[in-house]
């Protein structure tokens, strides 16, 4: 387990080493380069500026500089929010958008393994029919669409209510999350609901099930300890690449309900055109997403033990 | 013991050829039989449909319906469906400097309220020096929300004629008296009006809604154009908007999935093919393409493309999600052609003389084929929502160009006010991908080998 788990960790790290390469080098093949925008300026500032961010070395100085300070975790100083390090903007930002995808994910997790597991045991009976409506609809609805949807019943809600029940914008209290948390993870919710939903009918008509059944256990008793237990599995194994799929959809709910986060920022730096806000949150995005991945990875190997024979 | 009618002839060995009845069914093909079971699943069938209805809306649709997509009509800005079209021919506009006499009391409207000009006439108000006129769309109600300051006035002005971008709707009028210091007092009078779509006559002459030798009379009504599905907050047709931006949609959502499959087949079957240290190498650099972030490198795709922000880029869209997507698919293709290397047939192939050129063709492809065509249909989807989801964030299609999603991005900022502008591009965003999310299951369940006999 220990050669496993250091042989995926040296694969993440050469995977990280890869993103930052390839996002560097993209960077540098863009035409003009970050000092070239509206302000004109004299040869001398520009020379002067240069030095500063050490665009006047060539470029694999430049390369290697910029792995070293990556090996170091700094990424640099800003373009635009001149002397503004984009350290500080992922420490701000970032909490921010990690726990509203953490919310996202305990609704869509929870959310996901308990309404698959009611459509298997109602399966093709009413109960199934409307849930699995409703995740075909939640599916196939685009998340800003269900962002503003979200926000407009919000405002309705206030209006009927008469007094603000729920912030429709803006962070800070544990009000102002629950509505994007649950915008956030309801197309992963609802994919979730459809893999649990078919592990869970694989798992109904098992051997096991059966011999449970006549051994006589109650039917809450097999269906905590024989069904659920079981079926879970192939919805830990998704949890990675849906976590991947949150903190990327993060950026549409970030920016229709005005949340201060990492997504958002990194947007505005697009716009902007912040080349140093731009590699330092691509490479912190794939770096944190690949550890994601093996850690969901790792732990799935103690959830399962067969995994970790094999 | 029972007498046996058996004749002499029955005890004749049976001719080796003779056909013997049918026990076996018509011989059918894996894509025949595929097609029957696609048939039979009614909630595939309805989405094939629909993707049909789709590709002749947005192909045939334009000829049918010839409104240019990029048209104002400036009469008619933000109406949903079925809103009234009617407009009524006036005199052309006159200078108006309050009527003292007219009529009433309070705050009233000196002539009739048309969107060509609002006039307003009040009684002063004691101890004004001043007074600020207000417009809403809402009720002013208790919290005094008296909406948009349109002038201040001196407190011998006792009229104003409102200009500023009326619209055929119900508009709340507030005057407030302003003190010495141009503070605001609590005495208010407030006057609601629905007002009057008009037009002149030259007006109307010039949009063609009146013939060049057709006499105008004042008063007579006119019908605008018509937009069934209503217009947006510009004035444009939103039919032939949706059916211009399903050009788009359409096409990143057919042309991206289709590319990156077929390189992803190729790049799959390659590393299949070559196994060892190659297919070793081939498949770990996929897996760090799979790592990428997708969304941070396609908006990055668009900055290394030098596609400035307010600028369509369709192409760098395209090309980022035909680099970063195909390696789930070859993958997934990987995995086939190495389970398909290993099958009894092939072997029997070899031994019969096949050369791998013909196993390529005779085997392989048609046996991942079911495959293949199952990823691309639960593609398409994603590569819609992508393109959506980057138009929405500005990433995209840039404004004049229609598309589905830079049309929900418009729609969503007046979605309280008129939702219509939301909701068709949206509907017809998740029709789409509704209908081919239905399509590819019932794909997989049709193109399932195991399932086949199973009827």
């Amino acid at each position: 387990m220990t050669r496993y788990i250091l042989k995926r960790l040296l694969q993440g790290i050469l995977t990280v080493w890869f993103i930052a390469t390839a996002t560097f080098f993209a960077m540098h093949a863009v035409p003009g380069d970050p000092l070239s925008g509206d302000k004109a300026m004299t040869e001398r500032i520009r020379a002067n500026l240069e030095a500063k961010y050490g665009l006047d070395k060539p470029l694999m100085t430049q390369y290697g500089i910029y792995l070293k300070n990556i090996a170091q975790g700094d990424f640099g100083i800003s373009f635009t929010q001149e002397n503004r390090k984009v350290n500080d903007i992922i420490r701000e930002h970032f909490p921010v958008s990690a726990t509203l995808g953490i919310l996202a994910i305990l609704f869509a997790g929870v959310g996901g393994i308990l309404w698959g597991a009611l459509t298997a045991l109602y399966r093709n009976r009413l109960p199934d029919t409307i849930i699995m409506f409703l995740v075909i609809l939640g599916i196939s609805v685009p998340s800003f669409v269900v962002a503003a949807l979200g926000q407009l019943s919000m405002v309705n809600l206030n209006t009927f209510a008469g007094f603000s029940i729920l912030p429709i914008g803006g962070w800070g209290t544990i009000w102002h999350m629950i509505v994007p948390s649950m915008v956030l993870g309801l197309s992963t919710m609802a994919y979730l609901t459809r893999l649990m939903r078919s592990s869970m009918l694989e798992i109904i008509n098992s051997d096991f099930v059966r011999t449970a059944k006549a051994k006589g256990l109650p039917a809450t008793r097999i269906f905590s300890q024989h069904q659920l237990r079981n079926a879970i599995l192939p919805v830990i194994t998704v949890l990675g690449p849906s976590i991947a799929a949150i903190t990327t959809g993060g950026f549409v709910v970030e920016i229709i309900f005005a949340i201060p986060g990492l997504g958002r920022y990194f947007v505005e730096a697009v716009q902007q055109l912040d080349y140093t806000v731009i590699m330092g949150t691509t490479v912190f995005y794939g770096a944190f997403l690949v550890f994601m991945v093996i850690l969901v990875d790792i732990l799935y190997g103690y959830v399962d033990p067969r995994v970790r024979v094999s | 013991m029972a007498t046996s009618n058996f004749s002499a002839d029955a005890f004749d060995p049976v001719d080796q050829h003779q056909q013997t009845h049918g026990i076996t069914r018509p011989s059918r093909s894996y894509w025949q039989d595929a097609w029957i079971r696609l048939k039979a699943n009614r909630r595939a069938l309805y989405s094939l449909y629909l993707i049909t209805g789709l590709v002749i809306f947005t192909f045939a649709g334009p000829m049918v319906w010839q409104v240019n997509p990029d048209l104002q009509d400036v009469d008619q800005i933000s109406q949903p469906p079925g809103a009234d079209r009617t407009v009524t021919l006036v005199e052309p506009f006159q200078p108006w400097y309050g009527n003292p006499a007219t009529p009433g009391e309070g705050l009233r409207f000196a002539g009739p309220a048309t969107t060509q000009g609002v006039q307003l006439q009040w009684d002063p108000i004691p101890g004004a020096s001043g007074y600020r006129i207000y417009r809403n769309i809402y009720p002013v109600g208790a919290e005094k929300a008296y909406g948009l300051p349109l002038k201040e006035n001196r407190a011998d002005q006792t009229y104003f004629q409102d200009r500023l971008d009326l619209k055929p709707q119900t508009y709340f009028y507030s005057v407030v008296a302003l003190n010495v210091a141009g503070e605001e007092l609590p005495n208010a009078l407030s006057l609601a009006g629905q007002l009057t779509r008009v037009i002149t006559a030259n007006e109307a002459r010039r949009r063609n809604l009146l013939l060049p030798d057709e006499p105008a009379i004042s008063g007579d009504t006119l019908t605008l154009a018509l937009h069934p599905l209503g217009t947006d907050y510009l004035g444009r047709d939103m039919l032939s908007r949706l059916m211009h931006g399903a050009r788009v949609s359409l096409f990143i959502g057919f042309f991206a999935p289709i590319l990156f499959v077929l390189f992803g087949v190729a790049y799959g079957s390659a590393a299949g093919f070559m196994g060892g240290v190659s297919d070793q190498v081939l498949m770990r650099f996929a897996d760090f393409v799979v790592a990428l972030p997708f969304l941070l490198f396609m908006i990055l795709f668009k900055v290394i493309f030098a596609v400035g922000p307010g600028e369509s880029g369709i192409a760098p869209m395209l090309v980022a999600m035909v680099l970063l997507l195909w390696p789930a698919t070859a993958r997934l293709v990987r995995g086939q052609v190495l389970q398909i290397r290993e099958e009894g047939y092939i072997d029997a192939s070899r031994l019969l003389g096949a050369k791998t050129h013909y196993l390529i063709m005779r085997h392989m492809i048609p046996n991942t084929m079911g495959v293949i065509l199952v990823t691309l249909t639960f593609a398409v989807p994603s590569a819609i929502f992508t393109e959506a989801f980057l138009s929405f964030i500005g990433m995209g299609v840039a404004p004049p160009t229609p598309s589905w999603g830079s049309m929900c991005n418009e729609g969503i900022k007046t979605m309280l006010t008129t939702p219509h502008e939301l909701f068709f591009p949206a509907l017809f965003i998740s029709a789409t991908v509704l209908a081919f999310n239905l399509l590819g299951d019932g794909l997989r369940d049709a193109l399932d080998a195991r399932m086949r006999n199973r009827d």
